[in-house]
């Protein structure tokens, strides 16, 4: 049997996920981090993206997260999200529309948006719809 | 003795204000209920966080986080308030600001200022004749969001970390059950490791990414933001079940109201016929 280690996910509202899995891939800061089991204690800041889990049997899970914090033990992953919506939940509309308003408003550096906040509202919403877009393509195949 | 209309008029208003209390109690019952179900959602959460900062006091990080560390000598302590918007709850709130007092009075006495945030109209309220309030969030409604305590909790946050502040202290009502509802006064700052030091035989780290500097704000300031989420939370469970409860008492007091004045009112009735009647007697005597 493979080795598995505990995953849990969850946000400040809610409880996502909570089981046990044989991989976990997440966005982390410096680019997207594979954790197996026994992996060395880790705590990095997420990206907003997708967290990927293989369950035992090679199942897979997704997740979308907008941000947050993962600590890693030997056996057990935790991963603190600012919000994480399940993949299926996402509304391709509305993230196309937060799009089309953040790109808006990196074109009109002079409005009074701030420049920063566009840049992390544009990088959510390209998040969101590539989620969306894996999620239709495995439904769909 | 009253006359009989009045009384009645009197039995009218009293049972107009029971409906109401009848109705209110209802409403809060039901909204106790989910926001019982909003404090169980978020416990996990304000768990794991606390999971994270007691495993990171066992690690030994190159970098230390001004927030475990201790300060000594606090010049200035910094409290938030969480209360209420709306009143008819009982005690909840005044038994609440009770202790608040009660604990800044310590630091008053060592000649210690006292800087304020205050979460719900209540508070603000109170705290206003005391001074001193940095920052403030009303009108949260039913189902606040971390969103909205995002700015009150980074004014108090920033007012540490600029050294204007040396403690940070959380006061809020913890829901014990319907019936009790249990003010507290906690330390949020310096963080306070609880209990025993584990005994680890070797040394470890994390590894941070992208830096321990980086990892260790963002996470120290969620763990701040969700305790004080998970305090609003629970205040608003207290708030719910605290005016069921005034709302039910209430209630019942409008009932034993009517009785007593229902009563009052047949004896008037009863006398003004026996009156009547011995008139009438005496007429036909007369007669």
């Amino acid at each position: 049997m493979a080795m598995t280690m505990h995953v849990d996910i969850v946000s400040a509202e809610s409880e996502i996920f909570s089981g046990t899995a044989e991989m976990v891939l997440a966005p982390a800061a410096q680019g997207e981090v594979g954790i197996m089991p026994r992996h060395t204690q880790m705590l990095t800041s997420l990206k907003p993206g997708e967290v990927r889990i293989t369950r035992e049997g090679g199942e897979q899970e997704y997740f979308y997260v907008s941000g947050g914090v993962m600590e890693v033990q030997p056996h057990v992953v935790t991963v603190l999200s600012d919000t994480v919506v399940r993949a299926s939940d996402l509304n391709e509309a509305a993230a196309l529309e937060a799009k089309k308003h953040a790109e808006q408003a990196l074109k009109d550096r002079k409005g009074d948006m701030d420049y920063a906040k566009a840049e992390a509202e544009l990088a959510q919403a390209v998040a969101q719809i590539r989620m969306i877009q894996k999620v239709r393509k495995n439904i769909g195949g | 003795m009253a006359s009989g209309k009045e009384i009645r008029t009197q039995i009218k208003s009293i049972k107009n204000t029971q409906k109401i209390t009848r109705a209110m109690e209802m409403v809060a019952a039901s909204k106790m209920r989910k926001a019982q179900d909003r404090m169980s959602a978020s416990r996990p959460y304000a768990e794991k966080m606390h999971n994270v900062i007691h495993h990171l006091a066992y690690a030994h990080p190159e970098y230390r986080h001004h927030y475990l560390l201790p300060r000594e000598n606090p010049k200035r302590v910094g409290y938030i308030i969480i209360s209420s918007d709306r009143g008819l709850c009982g005690g909840l709130n005044n038994n609440m600001f009770k202790d608040a007092l009660t604990d800044m009075r310590r630091w008053r006495e060592q000649d210690i200022e006292i800087d304020l945030c205050t979460i719900g109209q209540k508070a603000s309220q109170f705290f206003k004749r005391f001074g001193n309030i940095s920052a403030q969030a009303t009108q949260l409604g039913d189902n606040p969001g971390v969103v909205d305590l995002i700015g009150t909790v980074k004014v108090m946050l920033d007012a540490y970390d600029k050294g204007e502040i040396d403690r940070l202290f959380l006061v809020y009502n913890r829901f014990v059950n319907t019936m009790t509802q249990q003010p507290l006064v906690e330390q949020l700052l310096p963080v306070e490791p609880d209990g025993k030091e584990k005994e680890l035989s070797y040394h470890w780290d994390y590894i941070y990414e992208p830096d321990a500097k980086e990892v260790l704000d963002g996470l120290l300031i969620r763990y701040i933001e969700s305790l004080v989420y998970q305090g609003v939370v629970e205040n608003i469970a207290c708030e719910m079940a605290a005016r069921m409860v005034a709302m039910k008492s209430a209630s019942d007091n409008a009932g034993d109201l009517i009785d007593g004045l229902e009563l009052v009112y047949n004896k008037a009735r009863q006398a003004a016929i026996t009156q009547e009647l011995s008139e009438i007697v005496a007429g036909a005597a007369a007669v």
